[in-house]
């Protein structure tokens, strides 16, 4: 049992019912932030005796995209639209924190069952790693504006970097690259579609893409 | 085979680089139609090698596809289905050339010729793949190249419309074939042709359904009568003419040729399969020379006409099943013999009427044959290439439509002399369905030729017809010899035959060629009849010259005796010279007739509307698509355009595969 990942792990587990429960987007932003900067800094606390070379670039490039470099591309696409809240989500705050509970439970049950290797790290980082997935797709459904669902689509990220870790601690540099560039290259392309949504439909309410159906 | 190897790489680098050169229509022209000729005329060789040597030649890829292998082979009856699919796809591609070359102001001429070079590179593929995949896939690229070719003028409503009736048709076609192949694999254990045809006795179980699947799968694509509404008579009049001539004169040779193939992987045929196929042989054949007899658009009339004769070769092909399961090798013999080689008869003088349907079309700009006449004076040699396809696939001597007929009636009349109830009763049914089919053939044609090329032009844009380049005429005259050359030559194809079945049958060579000789010996007697009416003629003509010679010739217009104004709206019209037999038959045309009568003691207007829509089309498959329309409407609730719900659609299902997986 490792306090120090036992800590980093309740963090992320606070940090989505956070995001479940808050309807600005600003904070919003930031919570995803400090999300990606704990799990970038997960590796270190996840019981390795050496740190090599390879976990501080990955970490480092990690921390460095999600803490800093997809916030800033957000909040600038934010500035654009001209947008400080999420309005009238398809379930409202109290709702979501209550299914963020009830997602939590089932994420329990899940990691229990699930016949991972190298859970012995710790019990809670697969449950959590699964929660913080269902999170991000359940902003992905219950929210309208873009840009939540592109916070979902960055905690469903993060949850799959947890859940990396715990799969294959020895993963190929080559192959997180990989996956970190993906991540970014996605949040860039979303960043310019979200300013683009805004300047046709005057908002970046998705329900208005609903009239490009055929 | 490494020529043939190399008439595909060719036949692919033309199509390639034509596209590559789309923006200049002359050099993608050139590149197109060029390598295709080039190809066509080099694949040739190894056909004909093969053909005359009788020793297949084969070769094999490994290839990284599940269950695939590149196995391609050219045995008697891939080189026999190879042999009008080349030549015919050579020719169109010369009439094409200056067919397209008139677009070039409007459209990009570099797709189709890319999509034609790959619609000839796959109909050789499925014609020598010995790999159930490697068929499936050349099967697919072929739908879909003639998919995007037929919709070359796709600004037209139509033309989109009979693409996607097309598409549609086709693919349920092909889900029977994958069916079947599927069945065929796990039976035998491969999916290699080579092993079906050792699996007999694994495969006899289930012959009967995979023959019906072959029935369905490949009678699609060749147009049987109840499933023809894929290719005719809508795609193949929406065409491009060198490609509908493709279409129609080898493409849908291949439907024929996969039953065929597929026939010997499944052994010893039961009786039923002949009675089927002379049934729908039969039916197609009598239904689609009515249809032909009712319609005022030409090329439509040729697609129907095209149902006719796969009719008469799939009756053709009923017959040799039954005469193989009764035991009857010389019924099996003319019945197989005739029907292959109705293939090859139908692919020149379809593919001429086609050819010359387009270059009817290019010189006086409309298909209606109600608008067209006296096109015989305006455009000659596209005229007499015309009749003589028109005699040949009427079934007359000395033509090479009367060849294969022949065959077929001898063997028939065969059957009928066994006595047997069996035999006889569907050799009757032929030899009547054969003469019925004649007749109207005849009718229809007649019908045809008068119209468009006799007479006066009932239109202005029929009178101002020019005549058409050299491009377009050369393949007409190439065909219209060929057409003869397969007629006074008719012994000389039935022994080119003898192989191919002695391979579908498993008879020795020698039973084959024993029974045909009953019937090419009474055909050399009619070829040298032929000749001497040949040689009748041609005095007859030089006499008439002699005689003519330094007297002054009167020419007038066409039934100009006796009236003060003739008009050509006096004349005939087709749709008057069809009537007494669409009359006869209107209990399955269906005709509608819109009638305005003239009224009154001094009558101004009246009129007459008459259209024959496909009995099937109208009142089978509209109505199954309309339905099937109706019911997936019901979901289209679940498509409401909030991305939202999709992705709890696809979150919902993960969840409960999860939990169901793991509770």
């Amino acid at each position: 049992m490792n306090i120090w990942l036992d800590t980093l792990i309740v963090l992320v587990v606070l940090s989505n019912l956070k995001l479940l429960g808050s309807s600005r987007l600003v904070p919003c932003i930031r919570i995803v932030a400090v999300q990606g900067v704990v799990m970038g800094l997960l590796p270190f606390f996840a019981g390795q005796e050496t740190i090599t070379l390879r976990m501080v670039i990955v970490a480092a490039v990690s921390i460095g995209l999600k803490g800093f470099a997809f916030p800033w591309l957000l909040l600038r696409a934010l500035r654009g639209a001209d947008m400080r809240r999420e309005v009238e989500p398809f379930v409202g705050y109290g709702m979501s924190l209550l299914v963020g509970v009830i997602a939590l439970a089932a994420a329990m049950w899940m990691g229990k069952r699930l016949p991972l290797p190298g859970v012995h790290v710790s019990s809670l980082l697969v449950p959590a790693a699964l929660f913080t997935m269902m999170v991000g797709l359940f902003l992905i459904v219950s929210r309208k504006k873009a840009l939540t669902q592109v916070l979902g689509y960055l905690a469903i990220e993060n949850g799959i970097y947890a859940i990396g870790m715990v799969l294959a601690q020895e993963q190929p540099l080559l192959i997180e690259m990989g996956i970190l560039l993906d991540a970014f290259v996605a949040v860039f392309v979303m960043g310019i579609t979200l300013f683009r949504i805004s300047r046709e439909f005057d908002n970046i309410d998705t329900e208005q893409m609903a009239t490009l159906k055929d | 085979m490494s020529l043939f190897l190399a008439v595909i790489i060719v036949l692919l680098a033309g199509g390639l680089f034509a596209l590559a050169a789309g923006k200049l229509p002359r050099i993608a022209t050139l590149l197109g139609a060029g390598s295709a000729v080039l190809a066509c005329g080099a694949g040739l060789v190894p056909v004909l090698r093969v053909l005359i040597r009788n020793r297949p030649e084969s070769f094999r890829l490994p290839w990284d596809v599940p269950f695939g292998s590149f196995a391609i082979e050219i045995d008697a009856l891939s080189a026999f289905f190879l042999l009008p699919i080349l030549v015919l796809s050579g020719l169109a591609a010369v009439h094409g050339a200056e067919y397209l070359l008139a677009y070039r102001d409007r459209k990009n001429l570099g797709a189709p010729w890319f999509f034609y070079n790959l619609l000839i590179v796959s109909m050789l593929l499925v014609v020598v793949a010995r790999n159930a995949v490697l068929f499936l896939v050349a099967w697919e690229v072929m739908s879909l190249a003639a998919f995007f070719l037929l919709t070359f003028e796709h600004e037209k409503g139509d033309v989109r419309r009979a693409g996607w009736t097309y598409l549609v048709a086709t693919h349920m076609g092909a889900a029977f074939l994958l069916l079947m192949f599927v069945i065929l694999g796990q039976k035998a254990g491969s999916f290699d042709f080579d092993d079906f045809g050792r699996a007999a006795g694994a495969i006899s179980g289930v012959a009967s359904m995979l023959f019906v699947c072959a029935v369905i799968g490949f009678g699609t694509k060749a147009g049987f009568m109840p499933m023809h509404v894929s290719l005719l008579p809508e795609a193949h009049p929406a065409a491009p003419s060198h490609v509908s001539a493709v279409m129609s004169g080898a493409m849908i040779k291949t439907g024929i040729y996969g039953l065929l193939r597929v026939l010997s992987f499944l052994g010893a045929p039961p009786a039923w399969w002949g009675w089927l196929l002379i049934g729908i042989g039969v039916f197609s054949g009598v239904m689609g020379i009515l249809f032909a007899l009712a319609q005022r658009d030409l090329k439509r009339m040729l697609a129907y006409s095209s149902i006719e004769n796969v009719g008469i070769i799939t009756l053709s092909l009923g017959l040799g099943l039954l005469g193989l399961s009764h035991g009857w090798p010389i019924v099996a013999a003319l019945g197989l013999g005739g029907g292959l080689l109705h293939v090859i008869n139908h692919s020149m003088f379809k593919g001429l009427l086609f050819l010359a349907a387009g270059t009817v079309q290019r010189s006086s700009g409309t298909l209606q044959m109600d608008l067209l006449g006296g096109l015989l004076k305006r455009i000659p040699a596209t005229g007499l290439a015309f009749l003589v396809a028109a005699v040949a696939i009427c079934g007359l001597p000395p033509l090479n439509g009367f060849v294969s007929e022949f065959l077929v009636y001898v063997g028939a009349y065969k059957a009928t002399t066994t006595y047997a109830a069996e035999t006889a009763v569907p050799g009757l049914a032929v030899i009547a369905g054969l003469a019925l089919i004649g007749g109207l053939a005849a009718a229809c044609f007649t019908k045809a030729f008068g119209t468009v090329f006799l007479g006066e032009p009932r239109s202005e844009q029929a009178r101002l017809a020019s005549a058409p380049g050299l491009a377009m005429v050369l393949p007409l005259v190439l065909l219209m010899i060929a057409c003869l050359f397969l007629g006074l030559f008719g012994p000389l194809m039935a022994r080119m035959v003898q192989p191919v079945i002695a391979d579908i049958t498993h008879l020795p060579a020698e039973t084959v060629g024993t029974n045909m000789a009953v019937a090419t010996q009474g055909l050399s007697s009619v070829v040298i009849v032929s000749l001497g009416f040949l040689l009748l003629v041609l005095l007859l003509a030089m006499a008439r010259a002699r005689l003519l010679a330094g007297r002054s010739i009167g020419q007038a217009s066409t039934w100009y005796c006796g009236y003060a104004k003739p008009t050509a709206r006096m004349q005939y019209t087709g749709s008057s010279f069809a009537q007494p037999l669409t009359h006869l038959f209107g209990a399955f045309l269906r005709t509608r007739v819109h009638l305005d009568r003239p009224a009154g003691l001094f009558p101004k207007e009246a009129r007459l509307v008459t259209e024959t829509p496909d009995v099937f089309a109208e009142n089978v498959y509209r109505p199954a698509f309309e339905g099937t329309g109706w019911v997936l409407s019901k979901l289209r609730w679940f498509q409401h355009g909030r991305v939202q719900m999709y992705v709890l659609y696809i979150a919902a299902t993960l969840l409960v595969l999860l939990v169901w997986k793991l509770g």
